[in-house]
């Protein structure tokens, strides 16, 4: 298919162009700023919105410069906006979402690395029909399995309870939306890598192997060290991914670790009260600041991550 | 790969020692278990239980045992709400598929005009891509807000008939969903435009050149029909995208008003967990599976059964 490497989108090639105000570049200039006005107008709305007081908000309108800037509405969202009976800020849906996100990047993380190692070195009967299951089944609709999932998780977390002697269950819990988000960024992930594996020249596998090394000497040895660039992809890719998720929180987890788009959520479009338009604002730039972060930071690598999902088949 | 792609021939001629096969290469078979678990298991098992199940009259809880045939679906096709979910879902398909389409290819085109600051331009572009439906829908509801937002704006500029309420306007409401769809998605597409472009061999623009073709013209008569892969790509990614819309829904309208931007997947979702109706959720998910395959065939068979040919 297409080359979709971070090489290729690394600038235009050719001479550069002449400064010229020709009616065509002004044209050109013109459609890619109005262009880039729609695509900046809501950060805009939302940085200003935060720094508001809601007097100041019923006044004006939504692209109004803020002319007494506070940050009450920041400090509010963050410690004090509420969801149901609960008053203490985003910062529980914040500290829920890290600790869904932390293990859930490392678990599927290993698991597809080392799935996408065997798929590349290890070949053997029916991994390719597997494989191709996986990447099929990443098209279909999640609203097919979310059900039956549930089921699974609740009765193997009953197995678990009853064999270990413990209350321990799976559904409803961090270790459920955990396993769920490993299975579901599974096909995406174990791509990434077997490419990626595929692409390492075979003569060093080899080489390992005339030594003698095995199956996990070879992976923890000579694919791991030389593949750090891919695993950085592949970070970027599940820390956003997985901290935009909404409907696996919704779903798997209840009211007290309810992720932080949920708890965004349930605070913005609450019915109780007055609407507070800033605080709703600064609660919405502060979920979104994660990925974002992510994303003017890794740059290149965020590109290359989410076009290798583009490569598929 | 020479070590391990031997394996066909050499079990053929070890063939009479049956136990050794299975234990050949066993490390890779257990650290590949959780991909044999979860295609078969989730991806297949769950699929045929759910497919199975939206056939039987599951009410709070699954009844694998009460068979009703197809009268879930007949209800379901006559269920007000799925109707209007359904016809959402197709308007905002076919917006958001030639919208994304156009916009993506024109500022991946602009941007290929080797222009000054095409980074900062495609920064700029792609930043939405980062952030979730969630956070697209609510700062999309505060612009769309009627008192204080578009609307107000224009009005206050002296246009007092002005009105532009669309999440408040049932009819039109899809519409403004679809601009905060585009919003967040477009730069994805212009981005894989953009790496299909710089694909294309700079001879072919010399060669236009010499020959006198207008620059407009070479994108629509030469370059496009070269990008066919490219864009078929892009649509496969824009389609699976939309048959997903949920979240967005949720945060921006959260169907409303009343049922009027109600989508497939939040009609499953509620069915499921809110109305305790299960039947009805495996149907109208089951439903939304066929959709998926109706594209993902044909496509597919292109792309696959086209490659054994050459």
């Amino acid at each position: 298919m297409t080359d979709l490497s971070a090489h290729s989108l690394s600038g235009p090639r050719g001479p550069k162009p002449r400064r010229r105000l020709s009616p065509a570049n002004i044209m050109l200039y013109s459609t890619l700023f109005i262009a880039a006005v729609y695509y900046l107008l809501p950060l805009y709305v939302m940085i200003v919105t935060s720094l508001k007081g809601m007097p100041e908000i019923r006044l004006g309108n939504v692209f109004a410069p803020p002319v007494d800037i506070t940050f009450e509405p920041w400090v509010k969202a963050w410690s004090e906006a509420c969801t149901g009976i609960n008053c203490d800020g985003l910062s529980r849906g914040f500290w829920n979402s890290v600790q869904i996100m932390v293990p859930s990047v490392i678990i599927s993380i290993a698991i597809a690395s080392v799935n996408g190692y065997a798929l590349a070195n290890w070949k053997f009967k029916g991994s390719e029909v597997f494989f191709t299951i996986l990447i099929f089944g990443a098209f279909i609709p999640y609203q097919v399995m979310i059900y039956p999932i549930v089921i699974l998780l609740r009765e193997t977390g009953d197995v678990i309870a009853a064999a270990t002697g413990t209350n321990f269950r799976l559904m409803g819990s961090l270790s459920g939306l955990v396993i769920v988000h490993s299975i579901f960024g599974m096909p995406i992930l174990t791509l990434l890598f077997r490419n990626y594996f595929t692409s390492v020249p075979e003569e060093l596998f080899k080489a390992a192997r005339v030594d003698g090394a095995g199956f996990w000497r070879i992976y923890f040895q000579v694919m791991l060290p030389m593949s750090l660039p891919i695993f950085v992809v592949a970070i970027i890719l599940q820390v956003t991914g997985i901290w935009n998720d909404f409907l696996f929180g919704v779903i798997y987890t209840k009211p007290e670790i309810y992720p932080m788009t949920v708890q965004l959520n349930n605070i913005v479009n609450s019915v109780q009260g007055v609407k507070e338009y800033n605080v709703n604002m600064a609660a919405t730039l502060l979920t979104g600041l994660v990925p974002l972060g992510i994303y003017f930071v890794s740059g290149k690598l965020f590109v290359r991550g989410i076009a290798a999902g583009a490569v598929k088949g | 790969m020479a070590v391990t792609d031997s394996g066909g021939r050499e079990s053929l001629r070890t063939a009479p020692k049956k136990p050794n096969r299975l234990f050949k290469n066993m490390s890779a078979k257990i650290a590949s278990l959780p991909m044999i678990f979860t295609a078969l298991v989730v991806f297949i098992g769950c699929t045929v239980w759910t497919i199975y199940h939206s056939f039987t009259k599951s009410k709070l809880l699954p009844a694998p045992d009460k068979w009703v045939g197809l009268d879930q679906y007949e209800r379901l096709w006559s269920t007000r709400r799925w109707l209007v979910s359904i016809e959402n879902l197709a308007i905002y398909g076919i917006c958001s598929l030639i919208l994304s389409l156009v916009i993506g290819f024109t500022l991946a085109a602009l941007l290929d005009r080797k222009i000054r600051g095409e980074g900062v331009f495609r920064t700029i572009f792609l930043y939405p891509f980062a952030l979730s439906f969630i956070v697209t829908g609510l700062v999309w509801q505060w612009i769309l807000n009627p008192q204080f937002g578009i609307q107000k704006v224009v009005q206050n500029w002296g246009w007092e008939s002005f009105t532009f309420d669309p999440l408040n306007n049932a009819d039109i409401v899809i519409y403004g969903i679809l601009i905060a769809g585009i919003w967040q998605g477009s730069g994805f597409i212009m981005v894989i435009m953009l790496a299909g472009l710089r694909g294309i061999d700079e001879d072919i623009w010399k060669a236009t050149r010499v020959d006198g073709i207008p620059t407009w013209k070479t994108y629509i008569v030469v370059i496009i029909p070269m990008m066919r892969p490219v864009f078929v790509t892009a649509l496969v990614l824009i389609a699976s995208g939309i048959i997903k819309v949920y979240d967005l829904v949720v945060a921006q309208t959260s169907g409303g008003p009343g049922i009027a931007s109600e989508v497939p997947a939040k009609y499953v979702i509620e069915k499921m967990f809110q109305s305790q109706n299960l039947g009805q959720g495996f149907a109208a998910s089951t439903m939304m599976l066929v959709s998926v395959l109706v594209v993902l065939i044909p496509w597919a068979y292109l792309e696959f059964g086209g490659k054994r040919r050459d």
